[in-house]
């Protein structure tokens, strides 16, 4: 397989890309702690995510991925380094509600149905009592949970809270997606089938999706791109281009292809560093 | 029956009920078989070690026969052409009490919510105001009361005038606030991370994440502070209408009755009776208000 790439367009260092979905240029995180413990979680990172570009961020734990996608969202700030979101200030572009997000536990209120959380956004910014409702029934159809719009979320599974967080995500149509291993609690079988979904989902909504994530199937499964990152400090060890195709060719028999296994046999020599050996196999994690 | 052919899911809870029911009615009956019979077998002298009695004398005196404190209930206070029946005046003062100790718990809830908002609000305010919120419930309560009649009295605007209602109200609510600020904050504070990251990814100022997410979170906090406010606010109120000298209530009804104790013994109990009415039905309020916001009570593991 070759690695021409499909969408991706931009380079990954490219100064400025004006409109680039999100931008992260020469970005350092440096976390000060007591008694001056000083973390440095990200260094001179360069990332340009075009508009619905799939990118996924793999790497060992505490390399660093979560700061990445939590600088992208504003709910930190670079120790150096900018980082744009559709040509904005992250700041401004979280005020602009650019992006939704989703995290590894649902964070859904309990006290509000599933009707009411997923509508938490728009009646937060004073969207209409029936636009709400039409917007809410579009996407409880979108993520398969009609039939539950009054439950509560102590009344669903694990992997139901998932998709009514991803749902709560989606609300405002943002162009782009940020989400932090929203699958890993979930069992594989689970997994895999919200997997195909949020393929679709993301091929209907044309969003663009930074993706966090433990798995290397599941990088490659749903990425253009998969971002290898490695640990302390955390850096951007490599970039592979996927070319498995448009969201409509994404299908479960995918996970079977052949060029699926190389893919995956790419991202995991890029992760341990070396050559794989033996079977091409499928793996777990 | 009728019960009996419920949905299952309802079985077990009527079930606790009435379980309930049966509990709290038996601990009744077995607290006046107690009475009763330590009244026919005990000493009349009581028991004495040494100069210290240490159980009760079983004259009608100091023990009055259960039957005859309900009795006397239904006879008239005194002696009077027109005097009214015992538990009609004990329901007067107990109305009277339960209204001024709910203005106080009012007050003191919304003195305690502001407070621990403010503290939310301000880190600090926090450490400002905690240490003198928690030196407040030191005062002991004989200090503060004269204090508050005095400042009350010097209060004039318009046709307003001070009362001395006002006065037992604003201690109960001293008492009151104590609990809800401490709950409260708690409560504000109990959201997690990834909700106050959500509500911030939402670009929502702080006053609209109070209202919808750190209000609604501190329910669960907030349901038992407020329990312990009620009470307190009842307490308070007997207290302060004795150390004020406020008629009308049941606190001044209780000194008042005790010091007919000594020919009329069953009296002197009407009005505790009446205390505890007041205490149950503030408690009953509260349990009513769970009732009314159980829907932010989910995932509160029952106690
Ligand atoms: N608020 C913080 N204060 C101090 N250090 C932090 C903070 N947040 C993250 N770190 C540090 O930054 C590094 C990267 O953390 P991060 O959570 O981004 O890792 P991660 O790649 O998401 O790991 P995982 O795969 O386990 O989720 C870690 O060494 C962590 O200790
Ligand atoms: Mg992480």
């Amino acid at each position: 397989m070759s690695d021409a790439s499909d969408i991706t367009t931009a380079p990954a260092t490219a100064p400025v890309v004006p409109d680039a979905a999100v931008q992260v240029s020469g970005v350092d995180k440096i976390f000060t702690g007591k008694k001056k413990a000083t973390v440095t979680a990200l260094e001179s990172i360069d990332l340009t995510v075009a508009p619905g570009e799939f990118v996924s961020l793999i790497g060992p734990s505490g390399c660093g991925k979560s700061t990445l996608l939590r600088l992208i969202a504003d709910l930190d700030t670079p120790s150096t380094g900018t980082v744009t979101v559709f040509g904005k200030t992250a700041r401004q572009a979280r005020i602009d509600q650019e992006y939704g997000i989703a995290f590894q536990q649902a964070g859904l209120l309990p006290w509000r149905t599933v009707t009411g959380n997923i509508e938490l956004p728009l009646e937060l910014h004073g969207v209409g009592g029936a636009a709400r409702k039409a917007r809410v029934s579009e996407l409880l159809a979108l993520v398969g949970l009609s039939d539950f719009a009054e439950s509560y979320p102590d009344q669903l599974s694990g992997g139901m809270q998932q998709r009514v967080a991803i749902a709560r995500a989606l609300a405002e149509s943002p162009r782009l997606l940020l989400m932090d291993e929203p699958f890993g609690a979930l069992d594989e079988m689970t997994r895999e089938r919200m997997q195909t979904e949020l393929v679709r989902i993301t091929g209907e909504t044309g969003a663009a999706v930074v993706f966090v994530t433990h798995s290397i199937p599941e990088a490659v499964y749903l990425s253009n791109r998969v971002v290898v990152m490695s640990p302390r400090p955390g850096r951007i060890r490599d970039v592979l281009t996927v070319s498995l195709g448009t969201a409509q060719e994404r299908t479960e028999e995918l996970r079977e292809n052949e060029a699926f296994f190389e893919n995956v046999s790419k991202v995991r020599e890029l992760l341990h560093g070396e050559a794989p050996v033996g079977i091409r196999g499928v793996e777990t994690r | 029956m009728s019960e009996r052919s419920r949905a299952g899911s309802s079985g077990p809870r009527t079930n606790q009920t009435a379980k309930r029911i049966a509990f709290g009615v038996g601990g009744v009956v077995l607290l006046v078989a107690i009475w009763e019979l330590y009244k026919a077998l005990g000493p009349a002298t009581g028991v004495v070690v040494g100069d210290l009695t240490i159980l009760p004398r079983t004259t009608d005196l100091a023990m009055p026969h259960v039957w005859d404190m309900i009795g006397r209930l239904f006879e008239p206070t005194g002696g009077g052409r027109d005097a009214m029946p015992v538990w009609l005046a004990v329901v007067q003062a107990s109305v009277f009490s339960l209204g001024v100790a709910a203005v106080g718990w009012v007050v003191g809830v919304v003195v305690g919510l502001l407070l621990a908002i403010l503290m939310q609000r301000f880190r600090t305010a926090e450490s400002a105001v905690l240490p003198w919120i928690i030196l407040s419930q030191t005062v002991p309560l004989i200090a503060i009361a004269p204090l508050v009649r005095r400042w009350g009295s010097q209060l004039e605007f318009g046709d307003f005038s001070w009362e001395n209602w006002m006065s037992v109200a604003v201690i109960a609510s001293y008492l009151a606030f104590f609990p809800v600020s401490i709950g409260a904050l708690r409560g504000l504070n109990s959201p997690d991370t990834i909700h106050v990251e959500l509500f911030r990814s939402y670009g929502v100022g702080w006053w609209k994440t109070l209202f919808v997410l750190r209000l609604p979170a501190s329910v669960p906090y907030l349901l038992p502070a407020l329990r312990l406010a009620a009470a307190n606010a009842v307490i308070g109120t007997v207290v302060a209408e004795v150390s004020i000298g406020l008629r009308g209530g049941i606190g001044r009804m209780i000194i008042e009755y005790a010091q007919q104790a000594s020919g009329d013994p069953a009296k002197t109990w009407a009005p505790i009776f009446g205390a505890v009415a007041v205490g149950l039905v503030a408690a009953g309020f509260i349990a009513l208000l769970g009732v009314l916001l159980r829907r932010y009570r989910r995932g509160e593991v029952p106690a």
